[in-house]
């Protein structure tokens, strides 16, 4: 009984029997509406690309902010504080048009709305990343440093070869989660024009007034792809399993 | 890297070395000699700071006063320096440290490719040489959580041996031992001091102690309490603290 109390109106609401649907506009057997998806779907395109670019960056970037985070040295550590609490603490819409818009008068140079897009989100991205990373390579034990040091690795081999490994699979689930984060973060770059799924989505609004469905379409879009990454890093979680305790 | 054809000189010399944790004083003017080839058993309670001593013979621990000196080479933070002792020095430790991500024949080969630099040919061929030494050459593919707590301990020691060093210390490498697995890394241990390898090992397993140390030393609160050849002090203890020490361990 209440599993129908919940889910009949849900099913009234989806159905349009409530009178304000209009599927029309994205129905594929009509001309007009497999034309909609379609141009609604290019959008994923960029917003793959803009998300697998921004967060390669980031996790690079990222590693090497957490690195000096983790010296015995006082500069050191507070260098990694200041990076992580000032990048942090800039929403990344703010961050967004600050780079597109402020940037080029800062420094002359001025970036494609995609390059703004992922320096954006990656310079966003990489302040989490780095306390990611460095709290996954806190979690190695002290005997593992202790191990390499007495056959004489150094620093850069004990990274390398011992203790990444190591905190990579310990940080994969967050990591899988910052990518998630990433690719509904990339909606916010269709403010400065990228078109990528949200951009596509509100330029069809414009034409066809019918928002609700094709916000629909693009909460849909999300989700799948959404899905498909969490499948993959779930994947790769059991792949690398191998050998860690 | 310095000889010692000289048998007179020692390969590891400790003057007057200290060492504080915070307050806390683990070594109170340490001062004692190791030649090649000298097998010295280290004992003594828990906290008595024997642990720390040999940490700082490859510097895992840095010590504030006094003088290290081992192979030829004063130990300092110059990193040149650190390197070539740790190339002399190999450790075992207490809870084995195995690399777990890496199978046995990893863990054996990353030292000799990254740091000796040889090829994976070579690495591989001389790890064999080792594996089979600390009798487990079938093992060889399979992870360190795969095995048991002896057999891990024995890959370690290989992986130790691997580097080829001239000194090799042991840290409590039985204590963390089922009583079963003790006997098999000991036999391992007892064959390389019959070999010649200079080892310092702490420890409080007696009768191996007995059987392969020229010379045991006795520390109590940071200090070297008494030295000697095991067959004396064993049946003749000069101090209160360590005939107390052996009565402890020998009639629990």
């Amino acid at each position: 009984m209440k599993r129908i109390a919940i889910f009949a109106p849900l099913f009234l609401l989806l159905s349009g029997c409530s009178g304000n649907w209009g599927w029309y506009v994205v129905d594929p057997t009509t001309t007009n509406g497999w034309n909609n998806l379609r141009f609604m779907m290019t959008g994923a395109y960029y917003t793959i690309l803009l998300s697998v670019t921004a967060i390669t960056i980031s996790v690079i970037v990222g590693l090497l902010v957490a690195l000096p985070g983790l010296s015995e040295k006082r500069g050191w550590r507070a260098l990694n504080r200041g990076y992580v609490e000032v990048v942090r603490a800039v929403p990344i819409l703010v961050l967004i048009l600050w780079v597109y818009y402020g940037l080029p008068t800062l420094t002359g140079i001025t970036l494609s709305v995609f390059w703004a897009g992922v320096l954006a989100l990656a310079l966003s991205d990489s302040a989490f990343q780095a306390e990611i990373f460095r709290a996954g390579i806190q979690s190695i034990d002290k005997g593992q440093y202790e191990a390499a040091q007495s056959i004489s690795l150094n620093y850069r081999d004990t990274m390398r070869y011992v203790i990444l490994p190591q905190a990579i699979r310990r940080i994969l689930p967050a990591l899988g989660n910052q990518l998630v984060y990433m690719l509904k973060m990339s909606s916010l770059v269709s403010v400065i024009g990228m078109q990528e799924l949200t951009r596509k989505a509100n330029e069809l609004v414009v034409v066809e007034y019918r928002p609700l469905e094709i916000y629909t379409i693009l909460v849909l879009e999300y989700l799948v792809l959404i899905l498909i990454v969490s499948a993959g890093v779930r994947h790769l979680e059991r792949r690398m399993a191998g050998g860690d305790t | 890297m310095a000889q010692t054809p000289d048998q007179a000189t020692p390969i590891i010399s400790m003057r007057q070395v200290s060492k504080f944790f915070g307050p806390f004083q683990a070594l109170k003017d340490v001062s004692i000699d190791v030649h090649l080839g000298e097998r010295v058993v280290i004992c003594g309670p828990s906290g008595s700071g024997k642990s720390t001593l040999i940490r700082c013979i490859n510097r895992l621990e840095a010590h504030e006063s006094g003088e290290i000196i081992v192979d030829g080479i004063t130990l300092t933070n110059h990193p040149a320096s650190l390197e070539k002792i740790r190339g002399a020095v190999g450790m075992v430790f207490q809870q084995f440290n195995l690399f777990p991500h890496l199978t046995v024949l990893e863990n054996l080969t990353l030292g000799p490719r990254r740091v000796l630099g040889l090829s994976e040919e070579q690495a591989q061929a001389r790890a064999m040489t080792y594996l089979e030494r600390v009798q487990i050459p079938d093992q060889v593919q399979k992870y360190p959580r795969q095995l048991s707590g002896g057999q891990q301990q024995r890959v370690a020691i290989a992986r130790s041996l691997c580097m080829e060093p001239r000194i090799l210390l042991f840290d409590e490498p039985t204590s963390a031992l089922d009583p079963e697995m003790i006997a098999e890394v000991l036999d391992v241990m007892t064959e390389l001091a019959s070999s010649g390898m200079t080892m310092i090992v702490v420890t409080h397993e007696m009768g191996f102690a007995r059987k392969v140390a020229d010379k045991m030393v006795f520390m109590d609160k940071g200090e070297i309490v008494e030295v000697g050849p095991p067959d004396e002090v064993f049946t003749a203890p000069k101090s209160k603290r360590f005939a107390k020490f052996l009565q402890q361990i020998l009639n629990h």
